[in-house]
């Protein structure tokens, strides 16, 4: 009897001996990387640490008594710049809404037993992670080489990149619907659209525009780095802004961004809510 | 008794409803048909609204002039020159007429001795194309020979116009000042009053390895790494195999030094702004969880701490920070740690708000301390939350980190903007693109295996 529990101990203490160890070594290997990894940083940097964080204020303070100095015709900027938000603002959207429904297409097409050629599955899921792992950067400064600095290129690579990713959500949203409706759509005699309507559609819409907002969402800021390196909209105003040094425009279009991405973020979050929560009463 | 005479009642009805048409189910009910027809309509409705804004869109983007504008030519270069590289023979008319041959036209350097497809008869010189097309350069002439034509032979006169005898194919473009033919994508040939230009185009990316001024440079790497064991020392000091790797590294034309330390510096900024963001958050985030700290004011202070991080978009806060830091990995670490201490810090709050409380009892009753109520009682539920989130985190931060580096941080990004704004080697850009793609996919391997395995075994 007392042999077990002394095995039993020994085998607990063992146990419990080499969770420590791994967590020691884990707890260790994160410190080795951040010291390390700080000291390479602070060496390939050109400006240090320590230098940097009594300057780290300075910039931020220098545009913001510039606006101050501005006065009152610092308000009618925000009014100025405003065509320059919507256009980035507009280049999110179109983006969003072409690749939603790419990702539509490839989310549907990479969900096995929704009566799709099964072939399609694998390449239609390796289709995704290809078009999820390119940074919209990369593609975006090829477009703007091909055909030159417009929005366009931007939204072509938003919607790329969103294809990607949306189109995985999506594809894990359909693996989770309840196949009930489908069978029984399927015993009635519904053709393949019919089903996908009836049996599919209305339990994954309210997931499908979650996503489909918080992706619109974080669109919003892809656009506007886009911008930045030629593709338009406030990105091409805050370099201009920037490049020159003008300290109350640069103030004006970090305010513009910072309230539309704040508002967005806002907007989106209770229609999220809305929506799912919509869904949840629904099925109780 | 009432059950029974309604279940009768009602299946007479439904008897009858059977017989009903159209109209009479329309009229009997005509509330759930309503509502059931306004359901049919929003989804048209919504689509026609999409279409309506995507032609607003096409109008306010101006895509139709776009669509002219747009440089396919530059597409067909850059397609070509990424998995191809051309060799040049150039004959000067303006000088003393001499013929050079050299890779990719402007590059420094180029043949010790000529290719076994170039030959030299005398004052002239037979270029061999490959499929039977060959061209022999004389004096300011040119012949072109193709399979099934009559030779195409055009000339610079006196006067420096360009002219031409023989048959005209389509892909011969002739005029006073230039003669340009290019029967097939590989092969080309063209003639103004100052030179002579053929280029052949061969698979492949040159001097991969191995650029001009290394003693290797001609060799494949198999090659290069037995003739390196066979040789005499060829530089004094250091072994011919460490002299190998120090030649590649240090290749002029691909940098493949300065290549992996822009991806180690851009893969820096992803680990470290995600570590440091991860465990800056997690403490922030006991704070503002309402479960663990019971001041109000503090708990609305740090949300909104939270919100202002994260709502200050990565872009600014690297534009912000290049100004203290300078251009560097250290910009990028703070840009994404403070943006995603926004993210994170919400996200830990509200796991830590959605913990089971029993936990925490159970191990209260057993009279732990509060430090052990924490070890043992919180940590455990909020750990896969933390890993996982910070996982995934650190995904999509090595796409933002080279995002951020083409905006002035440094790292790959800026390296890719360099090589695309010069516009010339695309196979470098192609590199890059291949390296940066490669990066990120190994990183979302990595952080999906290591979250299942901690996870798992957690």
């Amino acid at each position: 009897m007392s042999t077990t529990i002394d095995h039993l101990e020994k085998a607990f203490s063992d146990a419990e001996r080499k969770r420590r160890l791994y967590t020691a070594l884990f707890l260790g290997a994160t410190v080795f990387v951040m010291a390390g990894g700080f000291t390479i940083a602070e060496d390939m940097n050109s400006g240090g640490f320590i230098d940097g964080l009594s300057q780290f204020l300075d910039y931020p303070s220098d545009i913001v008594v510039e606006s101050f100095e501005e006065g009152w015709t610092w308000w009618p900027m925000l009014l100025e710049f405003a065509p320059a938000l919507i256009e980035t603002i507009n280049m999110a959207a179109v983006g969003t809404i072409l690749g939603g429904v790419f990702a539509l297409v490839l989310a549907f097409c990479s969900t096995r037993g929704l009566g799709v050629w099964p072939p399609l599955v694998p390449i239609c899921r390796r289709m995704m992670d290809g078009a999820r792992a390119f940074p919209e950067l990369i593609l975006a400064l090829f477009l703007i080489f091909i055909l030159g600095a417009s929005p366009v290129p931007a939204i072509i690579a938003v919607a790329f990149h969103t294809a990607g990713a949306l189109g995985k959500l999506f594809s894990e949203v359909n693996e989770n619907i309840d196949r009930g409706p489908l069978e029984g759509l399927t015993a009635t005699g519904a053709t393949w659209f019919q089903r996908m309507r009836f049996g599919v559609l209305p339990q994954v819409l309210p997931n499908y525009t979650s996503y489909l907002l918080l992706r619109f969402e974080i669109n919003i800021r892809a656009s506007a780095i886009l911008g930045f390196v030629g593709a338009g909209g406030i990105g091409a105003e805050l370099r201009k802004a920037i490049g020159w040094s003008q300290g109350a425009e640069t103030a004006a279009l970090f305010m513009l961004l910072f309230a539309a991405i704040v508002a967005i973020d806002q907007a989106s979050s209770y229609l999220r809510r809305r929506v799912t929560g919509d869904a949840a009463f629904q099925t109780a | 008794m009432t059950t029974t005479s309604s279940a009768a009642a009602q299946s007479a009805q439904a008897a009858q409803a059977a017989r009903l048409s159209d109209s009479d189910i329309d009229a009997r009910f005509a509330d759930v048909m309503r509502a059931s027809r306004r359901q049919r309509f929003w989804p048209i409705g919504l689509a026609i609204g999409t279409v309506l804004y995507l032609i607003y869109a096409w109008i306010a983007f101006d895509m139709t002039s776009l669509v002219q504008q747009s440089r396919m030519d530059r597409a067909a270069i850059l397609a070509l020159d990424s998995f191809a590289y051309k060799v040049h023979v150039t004959k000067d008319l303006r000088g003393d007429g001499a013929v050079s041959l050299s890779i990719e036209g402007a590059r420094q350097g180029g043949f010790d001795e000529d290719p076994s497809w170039v030959q030299r008869r005398g004052d002239a010189v037979e270029v061999d194309l490959g499929d039977g097309y060959r061209v022999t350069l004389q004096d300011a002439s040119l012949t072109l020979l193709a399979p099934g034509l009559e030779p195409i032979r055009a000339r610079v006169g006196e006067d420096g116009a360009v002219s031409m005898t023989g048959p005209q194919p389509e892909w011969l473009k002739v005029n006073e000042r230039r003669f340009e033919a290019r029967p097939e994508l590989f092969k080309r040939v063209r003639m103004t009053r100052t030179r002579i230009e053929v280029h052949r185009y061969f698979y492949g990316w040159e001097n991969f390895w191995f650029d001009y001024s290394s003693p290797f440079y001609g060799m494949s790497l198999m090659q290069a790494w037995s003739y390196a064991g066979d040789a005499p020392q060829i530089e004094e000091g250091a072994s011919n195999r460490a002299l190998l790797l120090e030649n590649i590294w240090r290749n002029q034309e691909w940098q493949h030094g300065e290549v992996f330390k822009a991806l180690l510096e851009t893969i820096l900024m992803a680990l470290l702004g995600t570590m440091v963001a991860s465990l800056v958050g997690l403490p922030l985030a006991f704070a503002a969880a309402s479960n663990f700290n019971r001041l109000t004011l503090v708990r609305i202070a740090i949300r909104r701490v939270f919100d202002f991080l994260r709502g200050i978009d990565n872009l600014i806060w690297s534009l912000i920070f290049i100004r203290a830091f300078g251009l560097g990995p250290l910009t990028g670490i703070m840009a994404i740690a403070f943006t995603d201490t926004g993210t994170l810090g919400k996200l830990y709050s509200e796991a830590l708000e959605n913990i089971d409380g029993r936990q925490v009892d159970g191990v209260k009753s057993t009279g732990a301390s509060s430090l052990q109520r924490y070890r043992f009682g919180v940590i455990p539920q909020i750990l896969p939350v933390f890993i996982a989130q910070s996982l995934y985190y650190l995904e999509s931060n090595t796409r933002s980190a080279t995002v951020i580096g083409a905006l002035g941080a440094g790292g790959i990004g800026l390296k890719l903007v360099e090589t695309l704004r010069t516009g010339q080697d695309w196979e470098n850009t192609f590199y890059i693109i291949l390296l940066t793609l490669a990066v990120v996919i190994a990183m979302d391997i990595f952080s999906g295996w290591l979250r299942r395995k901690l996870i798992k075994e957690g």
